[in-house]
C-alpha cells in the first residue's frame, strides 16, 4: 500500500502551508507522481456531489467501486504493456472471450466454476504468450498484431457463445454469488486495514533504520509517521463509510489486492526494474544485460490474462456472457485509464495504482452522468475530455523534456 | 574493489585477444583479419578514421556482435560472447559510445540495471545506494544525488555513470568506444586521469577513439585500424603525424613496435589537439 508520492503530495495539501513550499518544489522538480490525477478526482466527486448529492451516498459510492473492477482489471494489465513499450488493444475482445468461455463451460459444458476460471485464465495466458513471440520473435509492431487480434478474438467470440449469442449464469453459481454479493465483512475489513498500515509503517521503518546505519539520507521518522497517518486515515475512511452501505466487495478487495501486488512488483523487484527499463530505452536495457524478450512476453502475458480475469469477474457481475460483454469501449476505456491515472503511452513511466485512479476518475464520470440522466453521447464526451486534459496536464507538468 | 591490488592471476599472457575475426554487415567488411591482444595493466588503444571498424571491434569484444570468423580468446581458451550480458558474466565490461543508459531510470537503478543485489525476493536499494556512492567517489564524480533521473544529468555525469556501470564488479577488461567523444576538455583530462587508475588498479582497458591525440597520454600501445585491417600496431608514445599518417594511410608507419619513440613530437601534439 505504499504510494510515497502520492500520500506525500496529498499530506502537503491537506494539512498545513508549511507543506506547500515542498509542493511548490515538487511542481517544479516535476516529481509530482499521481498528485494531479488525485486533486482530478477529487474535483469530479465535489462536482458531481454538488450537482446530485445522492453521488456522494455510500450505496451509489459501493456500486462505483463495483462498477470500476472488471475495467480496472483489465486496465492494470494495460498498465504493464504501456510500461513495457507496448499496447494492446485487444483486452476487450480477450475478457469477451474469456467470458463466453466461462458461460458455455459452467452452463453448456457443465464444467465446474473453479476449473472454468482457470481455464480460462490459461487461455489469457496463451493469448499473451502469442502476442509476446509476435512482437519479440518477429519484430511486429503490437499495434498491429493486437488490433488483429481483436478482430480474431472477438470473431471467436462470437462462435463460442454461438446462435444464441446470450447465456445466463445462474444466480446460485458461486461465481455470481461471490461478485454480486460478496462483500468483506466489518471485521475483515478493518483487520485488513491495520495489517495494511502496520506493514507500510514496519517497512518503512526498518528502511529507515537500514538507511541510518548506511548513513544514507532518509526521509526521517516524522515524514514517515505523517505518511502513515495519511495512509491510514485513506483507508479507515474508505472502510467506514462504504461500511456504512454493503462494504468492500469481494472483488474490490481482489483488484486492490492485485494493485497493491503488482505495484510491489514493479518498484521493488528486479522484474519490475527492468519493465521500466525496457519500456524506457529498449537497447539501452539490452546492452545492459536485461532479458529483453522475455519481459516482454511476461508482460503481454500478464495484460492477457488480467483482462481474461476482468472478463469473469464482468460476466459474474452481469451473471451473463453475451455479444457485447467486452467488446464496443471496454478495451478504449481500459487504456483511457491506464493513461489518465498518469501511465505513459511511451514507455517507462507509470505506475500500478493509476490503473486504480484511472478507472475510478472514467466510473465516477460515467456513473455520475448517468444518475443525472444524461445519455451515453454525454458520457463518451465528457470521458473523451478528460482523457485529453489529463494528457494536456501531464504534458504541460512534463514541460518539455518529453522531447 | 580491493581484489585488483591482488597480482593478476595470469601473469604474461594476454586477458583478452582476437585471432583472425572477420566481422561483415550485409556486403560491407567491417573488419577483415584482425588479430589483437590486450594484457593485465594495460591501456590498449584502437584508432582509425570513420568507418575503419573501431565500434564493430568494441561490439565483438563486448558481446554486441559476434564474430563470423576466428575467435575470442580470454586466458587463452575461446569463448563465445554471446550477448553483452555473457560478456559481462566473463568479466568484460563495456561503456558504450552512446553510454547506453535509460533516461527515466535513476543513477543507482541505471548503475545496477540486471545486476540488482536482493534481499530475499526484493531489490536491495540500501545496498545499491551505498555501493553506489562508492564508486561514485571513486571516480571523484560530482552527481548532486544518486535518486536523480540521469535524464536531468549533464553529458559530464552521464558519462560518470555509465563508467561507473561498467566498474560495477571490478571487471577484468574494460572496453570504452569514444569515452570523451562528448566531454570538455576539462572532462576529457578527468576521463584519461581515470583509465590511468584503471590500469594503475591492474584492469586491462581496450580505448577506442578517433581523436589520436588524447591517446598518447594514456596509451601503451596503440592499434591502427584502416578499412577494416590493422594496419599497424605502434607504442603508446608515437607522434601525433605518424599515428594520424597511419590512420590516413599516408604513411605507412614502422610495423616493429619503435624502441625509443620520438619524444619530439609530444609537445607539438599536445598543443595540437588540446588548444
Amino acid at each position: 500500500m505504499s504510494v510515497p508520492g502520492r500520500t506525500s503530495g496529498l499530506s502537503g495539501v491537506s494539512t498545513s502551508a508549511s507543506f506547500s513550499g515542498a509542493v511548490v518544489a515538487r511542481v517544479r522538480g516535476a516529481h509530482l507522481g499521481m498528485l494531479p490525477i488525485v486533486v482530478a478526482l477529487v474535483l469530479i466527486w465535489a462536482v458531481l456531489g454538488a450537482i446530485n448529492p445522492a453521488f456522494l451516498s455510500a450505496e451509489n459510492l459501493v456500486n462505483l467501486t463495483l462498477q470500476s473492477v472488471p475495467t480496472g482489471i483489465i486496465a492494470l494489465g494495460v498498465v504493464l504493456v504501456l510500461l513495457v513499450g507496448q499496447i494492446d488493444l485487444s483486452v476487450g475482445s480477450v475478457s469477451g472471450l474469456a467470458a463466453a468461455v466461462l458461460a458455455v463451460g459452467t452452463v453448456t459444458l457443465g464444467w465446474p466454476v473453479g476449473l472454468a476460471v482457470v481455464a480460462v485464465l490459461v487461455i489469457g495466458a496463451l493469448v499473451g504468450f502469442a502476442y509476446g513471440v509476435l512482437s519479440t520473435r518477429l519484430g511486429l509492431p503490437s499495434f498491429v498484431f493486437t488490433l488483429a487480434g481483436l478482430l480474431v478474438l472477438a470473431g471467436v467470440q462470437l462462435r463460442v457463445l454461438g446462435p444464441d449469442g446470450s447465456i445466463n449464469l445462474p444466480f446460485e453459481s458461486w461465481l455470481v454469488r461471490t461478485v454480486q454479493q460478496g462483500f468483506l465483512s466489518p471485521a475483515a475489513a478493518w483487520a485488513v486495514v491495520v495489517v495494511a498500515v502496520v506493514v507500510y509503517a514496519g517497512t518503512r521503518v526498518v528502511d529507515h533504520v537500514r538507511r541510518v546505519r548506511s548513513e544514507l539520507p532518509s526521509p526521517g521518522l516524522a515524514r514517515i509517521a505523517v505518511h502513515t497517518a495519511v495512509l491510514a486515515a485513506v483507508l479507515s475512511v474508505t472502510v467506514a463509510y462504504l461500511g456504512t452501505a454493503r462494504g468492500v466487495g469481494y472483488t474490490v478487495a481482489l483488484f486492490v489486492v492485485l494493485v497493491v501486488v503488482v505495484d510491489v512488483l514493479l518498484r521493488r523487484t528486479r522484474w519490475g526494474r527492468s519493465v521500466r527499463a525496457v519500456g524506457g530505452n529498449r537497447r539501452s536495457a539490452l546492452l545492459a544485460g536485461v532479458p529483453v524478450r522475455s519481459v516482454v512476453v511476461s508482460c503481454f502475458v500478464a495484460c492477457s490474462t488480467f483482462a481474461a480475469l476482468g472478463g469473469v469477474l464482468a460476466a459474474g457481475r452481469l451473471a451473463a456472457a453475451n455479444q457485447g460483454t467486452g467488446g464496443a469501449d471496454t478495451y478504449l476505456l481500459a487504456i483511457a485509464a491506464a493513461v489518465i491515472g498518469g501511465t505513459s503511452l511511451f514507455g517507462g513511466r507509470g505506475s500500478a495504482w493509476s490503473a486504480l485512479v484511472g478507472v475510478l476518475v472514467i466510473q465516477s464520470i460515467a456513473n455520475g452522468l448517468t444518475m443525472l440522466n444524461l445519455d451515453l453521447a454525454t458520457r463518451y464526451i465528457v470521458t473523451g475530455g478528460v482523457l485529453l486534459l489529463a494528457i494536456v496536464v501531464d504534458m504541460m507538468i512534463r514541460g518539455r523534456r518529453e522531447v | 574493489m580491493s581484489e585488483h591490488d591482488d597480482a593478476p592471476s595470469v601473469p604474461d599472457g594476454p586477458v583478452l585477444s582476437l585471432r583472425g575475426v572477420s566481422k561483415s554487415f550485409g556486403g560491407v567488411r567491417a573488419l577483415v583479419d584482425v588479430d589483437l591482444e590486450v594484457h593485465e595493466r594495460e591501456v590498449l588503444a584502437v584508432v582509425g578514421d570513420n568507418g575503419a571498424g573501431k565500434s564493430t571491434l568494441a561490439g565483438l569484444l563486448s558481446g554486441v556482435y559476434r564474430p563470423d570468423e576466428g575467435q575470442v580468446l580470454l586466458d587463452g581458451a575461446p569463448v563465445v560472447l554471446g550477448s553483452p550480458a555473457a560478456a559481462r558474466a566473463h568479466g568484460i565490461a563495456a561503456v558504450f559510445q552512446d553510454l547506453a543508459l535509460v533516461d527515466d531510470l535513476d543513477v543507482v537503478e541505471n548503475i545496477f540495471l540486471a545486476r540488482e543485489p536482493q534481499r530475499g525476493p526484493f531489490l536491495d536499494e540500501i545496498t545499491m545506494e551505498r555501493e553506489a556512492w562508492g564508486l561514485l567517489d571513486q571516480l571523484a564524480a560530482s552527481v548532486p544525488s544518486v535518486r536523480q533521473a540521469v535524464r536531468t544529468l549533464s553529458g559530464g555525469q552521464r558519462q560518470v555513470v555509465a563508467v561507473a556501470r561498467a566498474l560495477l564488479g571490478s571487471p577484468r577488461v574494460l572496453v570504452l568506444d569514444e569515452p570523451t567523444s562528448s566531454l570538455a576538455i576539462r572532462q576529457t583530462a578527468e576521463v584519461l586521469n581515470l583509465i590511468e587508475k584503471l590500469r594503475e588498479r591492474g584492469h586491462a582497458v581496450v580505448l577506442v577513439s578517433h581523436q589520436a591525440g588524447e591517446l598518447q597520454a594514456v596509451a601503451d600501445r596503440i592499434v591502427v585500424l584502416r578499412l577494416g585491417r590493422v594496419h599497424g600496431i605502434v607504442d603508446g608514445d608515437t607522434s601525433y603525424e605518424d599515428l594520424l599518417a597511419a590512420m590516413t594511410g599516408a604513411v605507412r608507419p614502422g610495423r616493429a613496435p619503435r624502441g625509443g619513440g620520438p619524444g619530439t613530437g609530444s609537445p607539438r601534439t599536445e598543443g595540437g589537439v588540446l588548444r
